[in-house]
């Protein structure tokens, strides 16, 4: 047969060609060769936890490594439940999580820091919640509060109700079904859109604030993206999503104080940063108590924190002077920056950096 | 009669038989382990969930059974939609290509089903979200406006598309290839004597079909319905994004509100469940489990009932 005789060049050639590209590895980058050269750090950290700061840690850890080039940092957005699961186990080094540590699992021991040592939650990754929607004809939406937990409960039905009209003036609405789209997984993004309207909402909100959504009413989607389509797709439609995965949608405005504020990065840090920290933790633990009743101006309190997980003292002393240096980087400007750019996060205030650059020095 | 011990005889083994014996042995073997395996860790995983206090379940149920039973009735409604749509189709393609279409053509028509049983399930439930629901959106309006006195088409009409119709729909897609495939070859398998004495008889083409290879196939139709079924009952991601769920028994087609099936729901609620959630939906997956193993058996007792014609002997 002929394919024996064509085959030989053909399979030289090809190994040839597969050792010369192999040398050309995506992750080394030459133009950092010089801080690079400074770096003595070397070793993994591996992480898992909420997929919403997914993308971010893809940008916080391409930037660590570029700095670092010997450390190998891996992040598995495979949720928060099973970042915390994982991390109190011992099997990774952090943990991403929509929700700071609760007061069960901070009463139990980690497995992978030191004796007697506990864990603390830095804010990292601070994502505005925006009400994307997709009603012909309208350009512009304002909402309160009560109307919108009127609309997502279901008591409101029609786009023309007057409670919407009121808050518009000078908008036609069409006399159409709201179609409401909410998370069909549990989420950090529902309980913090929960907690707001419990706060907020006169009492209209009053299912107790979780990760799932409480009331049957509307289209259920999977993740922020499934949510995002279902609105694009679906006709007069509302939805509550993080900003990151909203587009090009119309987006609502929000009644906040006596003003109609627009979504904004800046809003959005500024409520962060002047809430207070949680009371009764540890010392460096920086779990946050999002103020949602903050009505300065340019405000917007519709907001998602999410927390890195680290142990205050690692048992092995390696991974911690290596966890301590990814935190750091993290909760720097140029990385904040960075992931507002690539993950559409809100970058943290310089109040909330410095403090989480303090607690983050803290770690051993 | 004396029964004396009678002396067996054995055939003298080489060492090759014996290898091959043992090999086939641990291969089965193996498998049953496995099972037992699998069993044991869904067993044990799932007493935790079944003895838990209320309200310590998530989605706030009161007991285990109440937190299944609508996932298992959505499971099972999902999948007879599904059977549904897909069987009449499955068995008239593979009436096309045994009995009616030119050979060349037949043979193209089963190379391009069986490529449709390569495509993953996420390119489906991709396929379905973006394009199926709101292609059929408003043929759901359509249909609630003016055909809501059909008990199936009443309630308030999905905005998106997305209802549980959308989903058997997608289901009905991927389960279509195992269902033609195995109809195919069960009709190929109509003894040629029984088809040319139908047709000598008088008979058209449809009528020797309807006479000589429908009747002979049931058993293998009703195997091919079987193996679509457990397709269609395990089915994850597809549904997961195309479905909009809650945990309610509706019977409804064309609303937002609709059971998810208990695969899905493990999918959507795993990432975020800890603790006792983790178990409750470990206990949801025996629960499949064991609607699985009653389908199959079912479908064995009723395809051996039928063993003379369904080729297995």
């Amino acid at each position: 047969m002929n394919i024996k005789k064509c085959s030989t060049p053909i399979i030289v050639a090809a190994v040839i060609a597969s050792l010369g590209l192999s040398s050309c590895a995506a992750n080394e980058n030459s133009q950092a060769a010089s801080t690079a050269a400074n770096s003595t750090l070397s070793g993994t950290i591996n992480g898992i936890g909420s997929s919403a700061q997914g993308a971010a840690q893809t940008t916080w850890a391409a930037l660590f490594q570029t700095a670092n080039p010997r450390v190998t940092v891996n992040y598995d957005p495979q949720g928060s439940g099973a970042g915390r699961t994982n991390f109190i186990a011992g099997a990774t080094n952090f943990a991403g999580s929509d929700a700071p540590l609760k007061a069960s699992e901070l009463a139990g021991t980690f497995a992978g820091c030191a004796t007697n040592s506990k864990a603390i939650d830095l804010p990292v990754y601070i994502s505005p919640i925006a009400i994307p929607y997709n009603v012909a004809g309208v350009t512009a939406l304002k909402l309160d509060a009560p109307t919108l937990a009127k609309i997502f409960k279901g008591t409101i039905t029609k786009w023309n109700d007057p409670s919407i009209t009121d808050l518009n003036p000078g908008t036609m609405f069409p006399n159409a079904n709201i179609t409401v789209v909410h998370r069909s997984d549990d989420s950090g993004t529902t309980q913090n859109f929960s907690d707001y309207l419990s706060t907020t909402a006169d009492g209209v909100w009053d299912a107790p604030v979780s990760q799932t959504y409480p009331y049957q009413v509307g289209d259920g989607a999977k993740g922020t993206s499934g949510v995002v389509d279902a609105v694009k797709n679906g006709v007069n439609t509302i939805a509550y999503a993080d900003e990151s995965g909203v587009g090009s949608l119309a987006r609502a405005q929000l009644k906040v104080g006596d003003t109609f504020n627009t979504i904004s990065a800046a809003g959005a840090a500024s409520v962060v940063s002047k809430s207070p920290v949680a009371t009764g933790r540890a010392a460096n633990d920086l779990a946050i108590t999002i103020d949602r009743t903050d009505t300065t101006a340019n405000a917007w309190p519709l907001v998602l924190v999410s927390y890195l997980i680290v142990c205050q003292t690692y048992s092995d002393t390696a991974k911690g002077a290596l966890v301590k240096a990814y935190a750091s980087s993290v909760v720097s400007g140029q990385a904040q920056e960075a992931s507002a750019l690539r993950a559409g996060s809100a970058p943290l205030s310089p109040e909330l950096a410095s403090k989480a650059q303090a607690a983050a020095s803290t770690i051993s | 009669m004396t029964t004396g011990v009678k002396s067996r005889l054995h055939a003298k083994t080489r060492l090759g038989d014996r290898l091959f014996r043992s090999s086939t042995l641990l291969s089965g073997v193996i498998i049953l382990a496995v099972l037992a395996a699998v069993s044991l860790f869904l067993v044990l995983q799932s007493v935790p969930a079944f003895v838990a206090p209320a309200g310590s379940l998530p989605a706030g149920a009161t007991n285990f059974w109440d937190y299944v039973g609508p996932l298992a009735f959505g499971t099972v409604w999902a999948a007879l939609l599904a059977l549904i749509m897909a069987t009449p189709v499955a068995i008239g393609i593979a009436l096309f290509i045994s009995h009616y279409a030119p050979r060349k053509i037949a043979q193209a028509l089963g190379y391009v089903i069986d490529l449709l049983a390569a495509v993953p399930s996420v390119v489906f439930g991709l396929w379905g979200a973006t394009m199926l629901a709101p292609a059929a959106q408003p043929i759901y309006a359509w249909l609630n406006t003016y055909m809501s006195w059909f008990p199936l088409f009443g309630g308030q009409a999905s905005g998106t598309g997305r209802t549980i119709l959308t989903a058997a729909l997608v289901l009905a897609v991927m389960v279509l290839p195992i269902m033609t495939a195995v109809c195919r070859e069960v009709f190929l398998q109509t003894p040629r004597l029984h088809e040319e004495a139908a047709l000598a008889l008088g008979a058209t083409r449809w009528e020797m079909v309807r006479t000589a290879v429908l009747p002979f196939a049931r058993a293998g139709i009703v195997s091919g319905a079987m193996l679509g079924l457990g397709r269609a009952l395990g089915e994850t991601l597809a549904i997961a994004m195309v479905l909009s769920p809650a945990m309610v028994y509706s019977f409804l087609l064309l609303t937002s509100i609709n059971p998810n099936t208990i695969a899905a729901n493990a999918a959507l609620q795993f990432p975020e469940a800890q603790g006792i959630g983790i178990n409750t939906l470990i206990a949801t997956g025996l629960v499949l489990f064991i609607i699985t193993l009653f389908v199959n058996t079912a479908a064995r007792i009723v395809v051996n009932r039928r063993k003379a014609y369904s080729g297995n002997d």
